[in-house]
């Protein structure tokens, strides 16, 4: 029997897949295809005209030492999101795993967070962290450390850390719980004759089995701590003190829109997209050869 | 080596308003390298037997002693047992050889005797050219070997197998029961092997522990099961087909179930009346389905002839005269033997 449909018409099929084809098209494809336009381009001095002048915009970058400060900025923030994110959730998920009561309310509890929108989850933790009166500055305080992330780098770092962190973890955690109750039980019953301590099971059983999981969301956490936590910068730091906290994705936009920069902005966000494009592929590729268990 | 003792053994799942009472005080004394096997229908607790005495389950009431140990509170690892799983539980990543080796790098057994060790049981379950392999890239036959060897190596006091053979087509599995066998025979380690299978009970069995909804029905060797069954559950359960058991049959004591297996049936010229209601060839044997019609009912009565006996017609009337010696005797109320 003919399991797939067949269409008669011959323009029907575009015409079901037009509206998802113009969505790409006009919200990704264009754009896309303007800043690679935009990048090779510079405002004639003095406005007017645009004019081409090749790979000049990159080669500015990548001798502006702001550029590469930046590059290292967002390779710590990512770094440390993705660390720290992946470890709490397989922490929090590993625990959830042997609760058999409540289970549910554990489930939401832990989920909520993924629901607020980037920008609110800032000012959340802004105001926790507001000195004097937010409730976290109140207790720094109490324990004899002056907050400020205004003014202190390490203390603004700290605070976009934490809640890009704390706004993924339910995703990770859902993750990690689904691929923690895939492992079969008996696996760890037999681990546990052969006289594998708790801990060892985790590390020689658990975790190798959880590898296809944890760099699926290695990729997607470094992706989000990329480009998903603009909102919370902005909501937060606004890329202070100085710069210190200006992720790429920040800097696009504050050389684009604040210090119109257009040429500039659009070479980083090209430089963006090719970054994110490699991490695509390398994901792509390595989940083709991760053969499954 | 060590011998099993359960004794008083009870099980229930959950607490309070909504346990689940599974298994109702089983005793049994297992000798010191005994082959005994676990058989009952499934749900009837026998996993949960044998995980109990493997420490994967806690045990609610009685005592489980290995050797001399009371192992109640003991951790699996602490028990020195090996167990099968019917999945097998091969750890996935790693190849045949680290499987086998796991528990034996835990113990911190130096490497050139895991060596060793491994090799030895590789040679025994034939899967020498498969250590390199992964579990994924193996038979079924060939996992199942696997499971065997990583039991075998660590030298354990007690082997317990959960329904090793289920997975395994029919031609294997009744191989890899005379590799069982063998293997007993060779290494002389007390052993625990479940199954719903009786076949593979009568078998493989020195003696054996009938269960039915968790309560040991009877525990001998396949001899006396089968000659001797303690109530009308072991009879109906072990052999194919049934033992047939017949409530008010003809000059029996009212109360009293009477049974006789369909092997132990003669046609004769006189006897007991039946009608032929269906007939079944299986190759050296036949079964004959006999009606026998009484008051308001019928109830079928299975015979087995040998080849070359005359066929009975279908429809036709035989009779029959079983052999005295053969007949059991059932209380009708409790299934107890009398
Ligand atoms: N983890 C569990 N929680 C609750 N009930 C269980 C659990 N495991 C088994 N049972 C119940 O215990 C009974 C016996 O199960 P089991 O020992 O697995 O039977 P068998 O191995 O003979 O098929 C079944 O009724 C089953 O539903
Ligand atoms: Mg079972």
């Amino acid at each position: 029997m003919e399991k797939r449909v067949r269409f008669k018409s011959r323009w029907l099929p575009w015409v079901l897949v037009a509206p998802q084809l113009a969505i790409t098209l006009i919200f990704f494809y264009w754009p896309a295809a303007q800043a690679l336009l935009q990048s090779v381009m510079m405002d004639a001095p003095f406005g007017g005209s645009l004019e081409f002048v090749g790979l000049d915009n990159f080669r500015q970058l990548f001798n502006d030492p702001d550029y590469l400060a930046s590059f290292r900025t967002t390779a710590i923030f990512s770094i440390l999101v993705a660390v720290c994110g992946l470890s709490i959730s397989l922490l929090l998920a590993v625990m959830a795993n042997r609760v058999v009561r409540g289970e549910r309310f554990y489930k939401t509890l832990l989920i909520w967070p993924y629901a607020v929108a980037p920008v609110v989850a800032g000012v959340l933790w802004v105001f926790m962290f507001a000195s004097p009166m937010g409730v976290i500055a109140f207790w720094l305080q109490a324990v004899g450390i002056n907050w400020n992330h205004l003014l202190n780098s390490n203390h603004a770092m700290t605070l976009i850390i934490i809640a890009a962190v704390w706004k993924q973890i339910s995703y990770n955690f859902l993750f990690f719980l689904a691929g923690l109750q895939s492992i079969p039980k008996s696996l760890i019953e037999a681990a546990a004759i052969d006289g594998a301590s708790p801990w060892r099971r985790f590390w020689t059983i658990v975790f190798p089995l959880l590898s296809p999981t944890t760099f699926f969301l290695l990729v997607i956490n470094v992706v989000y701590s990329f480009f998903d936590t603009f909102g919370i910068i902005d909501a937060t730091t606004k890329g202070g003190p100085g710069k210190d906290t200006s992720i790429l994705v920040y800097k696009v936009y504050y050389d684009g829109f604040k210090a119109m920069d257009m040429g500039g902005s659009a070479a980083q966000s090209v430089i963006l997209m090719a970054i994110v494009v490699t991490l695509t592929v390398i994901q792509f590729r390595f989940v083709e050869k991760k053969v499954q268990y | 080596m060590a011998s099993i003792t359960l004794s008083k053994v009870f099980k229930s799942y959950g607490s309070g308003k909504t346990a689940n009472q599974v298994i109702h005080g089983v005793s049994a004394e297992i000798h010191d390298g005994e082959f005994v096997v676990v058989v009952g229908p499934s749900g009837c607790g026998k996993s949960t037997l044998l995980r109990m005495v493997a420490g994967l389950e806690e045990i609610s009431g009685g005592e489980i002693s290995i050797g001399s140990r009371v192992v109640n509170d003991l951790e699996p690892s602490e028990r020195d047992i090996a167990m099968v799983f019917q999945n097998y539980a091969l750890y996935p990543h790693m190849s045949v050889f680290d499987n086998m080796a796991y528990g034996l790098k835990i113990a911190r057994v130096p490497k050139d005797e895991i060596k060793a060790r491994v090799d030895k049981a590789a040679k025994i379950l034939e899967l020498g050219q498969y250590l390199n392999r992964k579990p994924r890239e193996l038979s079924g036959g060939q996992r199942q070997r696997v499971a065997m060897g990583r039991a075998i190596v660590r030298q354990p006091q007690v082997f317990l197998f959960d329904e090793p053979l289920s997975n395994l087509d029919a031609k294997l599995r009744a191989h890899t029961r005379l590799e069982i066998q063998k293997l007993h025979r060779d290494l002389g380690i007390t052993s625990l092997f479940v199954t719903h299978d009786q076949v593979e009970a009568m078998t493989l069995a020195q003696r054996m522990i009938v269960m039915n909804a968790g309560i040991m029905e009877q525990f001998g060797t396949p001899e006396e099961v089968y000659a001797r069954p303690a109530s009308t559950f072991v009879a109906t359960f072990i052999g194919s087909p049934p033992m047939n058991l017949i409530k008010e049959a003809p000059g029996a004591k009212p109360g009293v179930t009477v049974g006789i297996r369909p092997e132990h049936l003669d046609i004769t010229d006189s006897g007991w009346a039946l009608t032929v209601d269906a007939l079944e060839t299986l190759g050296a044997e036949r079964l004959v389905y006999g009606r026998w019609q009484h008051g308001e009912g019928y109830e079928l009565v299975i015979i087995r002839c040998d080849e070359g006996r005359p066929v009975p017609q279908l429809g036709s009337t035989i009779h029959v005269t079983p052999r005295p010696d053969r007949l059991h005797y059932f209380d009708t109320t409790t299934g107890k033997r009398i």
